[in-house]
């Protein structure tokens, strides 16, 4: 038979590093002295705190509530005491208001948790319950995962669709959560599918995990809902939500329109495991697998990291730094945002913090581009870069509009394979960001009028 | 801009290693052995005219490129291949000083006037060529077949601006192609592949290029829609007049192994900056230039047609791009 994997068209071959740690089993990381939880860790509005200074706290207790229905609520990671509310560095770069919270180093470490009743639940207390466990969606862009599971009442859920593909280089969390929580994420797709009544699950992997695509399968059996493990090709971005969907279903997701309009929810394995620890544990989202890696990272590894903990203390347990460190970064080497410093906490959305050397980062001689079609052809959404390149150069954003400037969702295979070295993803935020701002400033001038 | 240095502040942080000046120089090294191939059939008239051109197209590179770090231009090995391919294009008996002027035209009004790498609508060794045949017609149709003394120079290889080239010995033979269209004389396949023909540098050695348009294929520095869609183009339509009429027109095999050939559909159609950026636009540009040299060849007044339909494809290279929009994802059709 030949063995033709699902894919979508175009796409890059980023060198993979994952073997860095795909090996590396999750390892727990100790407490720590102090933990930082910003009230803005997810899409949407930041969360509203319900402790005040001095306050004690029980590990998994809940210490904000969510501030609207797009976000969600905040745990305590550790038994302690509130030992500040006030705005301190976030990993986005910004200064945002965040709760600190010191360990107890006396009191037991143990979570005080029971099951969860959700058999009772209708739809509306499931979705609030989840909203309530402060669950997120675990592959990066941390959108909270209630308002994804929530079906509108014109719209039908079809399919269950899980990722695991993880395209990014480097990144090896989800992976290890597949082959270690296999049962946890098969548990979650029955739990999550009583509320939206699916006929099928799928969860699509890229063929370079097999030992996931094993495992899981193997577990889909026992599950009475039909799950199809999906082994997908080993491709970037294949992990992206609409990419994913194309490979599986053959189907393309319209511009400006969401995979429910396809009938597909696609959730990252990770969130969907915290639903079983959450129903049949009682454990609200206090903690996540993060990848430490890079080439400069001396002891690479998969680590169950607290919410809050800072960054520093994470790549301390991992052997620290090497001398050649240049970049860090919170993501993967393609779509990863770059910190400036290391004391900022982890979390809910830090699916890996990479550590580079001299060796990736490179000062690139920038050349004239030369026309030879390898953004085109890299394009997953087959988009033209090398034209949208030259009008962001001249700065004619409005132009890059009849070029779908919009639709780009900034995946970087256009600048990884450009030749020239021309920063195109990086000039197409810049685009998108002043439309943006061109288009508010518009609305605002005709609400005055 | 050429000269600007790269931060890569943000994402991404992985880059494909095939760099600018990479490609260009994969390219230059396929072209090492059609070089090499035109020395050994034509001798030192071959090696002079190939260094006039380089240096000419270097020097002009190199005297008109206003930004700043004149070695940049050069490093990105550009010119290079223009110069090698301007030299491939001409007979071995060309006088050098309009080799030189040939040069100077293809990167100064082939490439430095557009402004510079990649702003050019013509492919700037043909359009020196170009130059060469409007300016000088005869000169750049004396051809000499190879015959075996390699320092045999072509008595015309050092005539001087204003004079008329006196050849000395008197050794010219038409092109296969001239043979074809005039005398209704064919050549024999294998003579073609080879290229123990009469003909330009680099027009003549068949199998060579086929092998180094293999090569930056597979390695996939040209596209394969624009020589794939030339070749079947030619093969079909000549085919078809081949077949009504076998002795007035030539059959496809001759069409695609003789004269410019080759050379203009693995090296100039597929020059990455003066060819369509969408995979539609490649396949229009290919089947345009296949149409337009069976009917050049056939009906046109010159035995030649490769230079002119790849350069009036050039032209069109711009609307192309503009009305063979991709269609995004996720829309219903291009806009
Ligand atoms: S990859 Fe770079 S050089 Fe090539 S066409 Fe695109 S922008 Fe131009
Ligand atoms: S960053 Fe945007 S333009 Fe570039 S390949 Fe990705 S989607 Fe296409």
């Amino acid at each position: 038979m030949l063995d033709k994997k699902l894919t979508f068209k175009h796409g890059v071959h980023p060198r993979e590093f994952k073997s860095l740690s795909d090996h590396c089993s999750i390892e727990r990381m100790p407490f720590v002295e102090e933990y930082t939880l910003p009230l803005s860790q997810h899409i949407g509005a930041p969360s509203k705190a319900i402790v005040v200074k001095g306050q004690q706290v029980k590990r998994g207790q809940k210490i904000a509530d969510a501030g609207g229905f797009i976000s969600v609520a905040l745990h305590s990671p550790v038994d302690g005491t509130v030992s500040d509310i006030d705005i301190f560095p976030h990993p986005n770069g910004k200064v945002l208001p965040a709760i600190k919270i010191k360990c107890d180093p006396f009191s037991p470490q143990i979570r005080e948790s029971s099951p969860i009743d959700f058999e009772q639940m209708d739809t509306k207390s499931f979705i609030s319950s989840i909203q309530d466990a402060g669950i997120v969606g675990l592959g990066g862009a941390a959108f909270p995962a209630h308002v994804k599971f929530k079906i509108p009442e014109d719209k039908k859920c079809r399919y269950i669709m899980l990722n695991g593909c993880e395209c990014e280089p480097f990144l090896t969390a989800d992976h290890r959560v597949m082959v270690e929580h296999a049962k946890e994420v098969i548990d979650g797709i029955g739990i999550l599918n009583r509320f939206v009544g699916a006929e099928k699950a799928y969860i699509g992997i890229e063929a370079n995990k097999p030992d996931a695509i094993e495992i899981l399968a193997e577990e889909a059996k026992k599950s009475d809902f039909p799950v199809e493990v999906v082994p997908l090709k080993v491709k970037y971005p294949q992990g992206a939500e609409k990419m994913m969907i194309t490979a599986i279903l053959g189907k393309e997701v319209p511009s400006g329109k969401l995979p429910l309009d396809l009938g597909v929810l696609v959730s990252n394995v990770g969130t969907i495991a915290c639903l079983s620890d959450y129903y049949r544990k009682g454990k609200p989202l206090t903690e996540r697998v993060v990848t430490v890696t890079g080439t400069a990272i001396k002891r690479p590894g998969n680590v169950l990291v607290p919410i809050g903990t800072p960054m520093r203390d994470v790549i301390e347990l991992c052997g620290g730094i090497t001398q050649d460190a240049v970049r860090i970064l919170l993501g993967g080497p393609m779509m990863g945002v770059v910190q400036k410093s290391i004391d900022t906490p982890v979390v809910k959305g830090t699916s890996g913090i990479l550590v580079l050397t001299n060796n990736e980062v490179k000062d690139l001689d920038q050349y004239s581009c030369i026309r030879c079609s390898r953004c085109v052809d890299a394009c997953p959404i087959f988009l033209n870069p090398s034209m949208m390149g030259l009008l962001a150069k001249k700065g004619l954003w409005d132009e890059m509009m009849d070029y779908n400037v919009m639709d780009c969702f900034e995946c970087a295979s256009c600048s990884f394979v450009c030749p020239s070295n021309i920063p195109l993803v990086q000039s197409f935020r810049v685009a998108k960001g002043m439309l943006r701002e061109k288009w508010a400033r518009e609305k605002e001038m005709e609400e005055n009028a | 801009m050429i000269g600007d240095k790269l931060s890569i502040s943000t994402a991404p942080f992985l880059k494909d290693d095939d760099s600018t000046p990479k490609i260009m120089f994969l390219v230059v090294y396929t072209l090492m052995p059609v070089v090499a191939v035109s020395f050994y059939f034509f001798g030192l008239a071959a090696i002079l005219v190939t260094i006039t051109s380089v240096f000419s197209c270097m020097f002009t590179e190199w005297v008109f490129n206003t930004s700043g770090d004149r070695s940049r231009s050069l490093k990105d090995g550009s010119g290079l291949i223009t110069g090698l391919l301007l030299a491939l294009t001409l007979p071995p008996g060309f006088p050098l000083w309009m080799v030189f002027l040939g040069g100077v035209v293809a990167i100064g009004m082939g490439k430095v006037i557009w402004g510079g790498l990649g702003q050019n609508v013509f492919n700037p060794a043909l359009l020196g060529r170009a130059f060469l045949q409007a300016a000088f017609p005869t000169a750049i149709t004396t051809w000499s077949p190879p015959d075996g003394r390699f320092f045999g120079l072509r008595g015309t290889n050092l005539a001087m601006p204003m004079m008329q080239g006196k050849n000395i010995d008197g050794a010219t033979g038409a092109t296969p192609l001239a043979k074809m269209k005039f005398e209704q004389v064919g050549t024999d396949t294998m003579d073609l592949l080879l290229g123990n023909t009469g003909g330009s540098l680099g027009e003549t050695c068949g199998i060579l290029l086929i092998l180094a348009g293999i090569f930056l294929l597979v390695r996939k520095i040209i596209n394969w829609r624009i020589p794939l869609s030339i070749v079947l183009t030619v093969s079909i339509f000549s085919g078809i007049f081949w077949m009504i009429d076998p002795a007035r027109y030539p059959s496809p095999v001759f069409m695609i192994l003789s004269g410019g050939m080759l050379l203009g559909t693995v090296y100039m159609a597929t020059d990455l900056v003066t060819s369509p950026l969408t995979p539609k636009g490649c396949w229009v540009f290919g089947i345009g230039i296949g149409l337009l040299i069976v009917l050049i060849r056939n009906w046109g007044g010159l035995p030649e047609g490769v230079m002119y339909a790849i350069l009036l494809m050039n032209a069109a290279t711009p609307l192309i791009n503009k009305y063979t929009k991709i269609r995004t994802y996720g829309h219903e059709k291009a806009k």
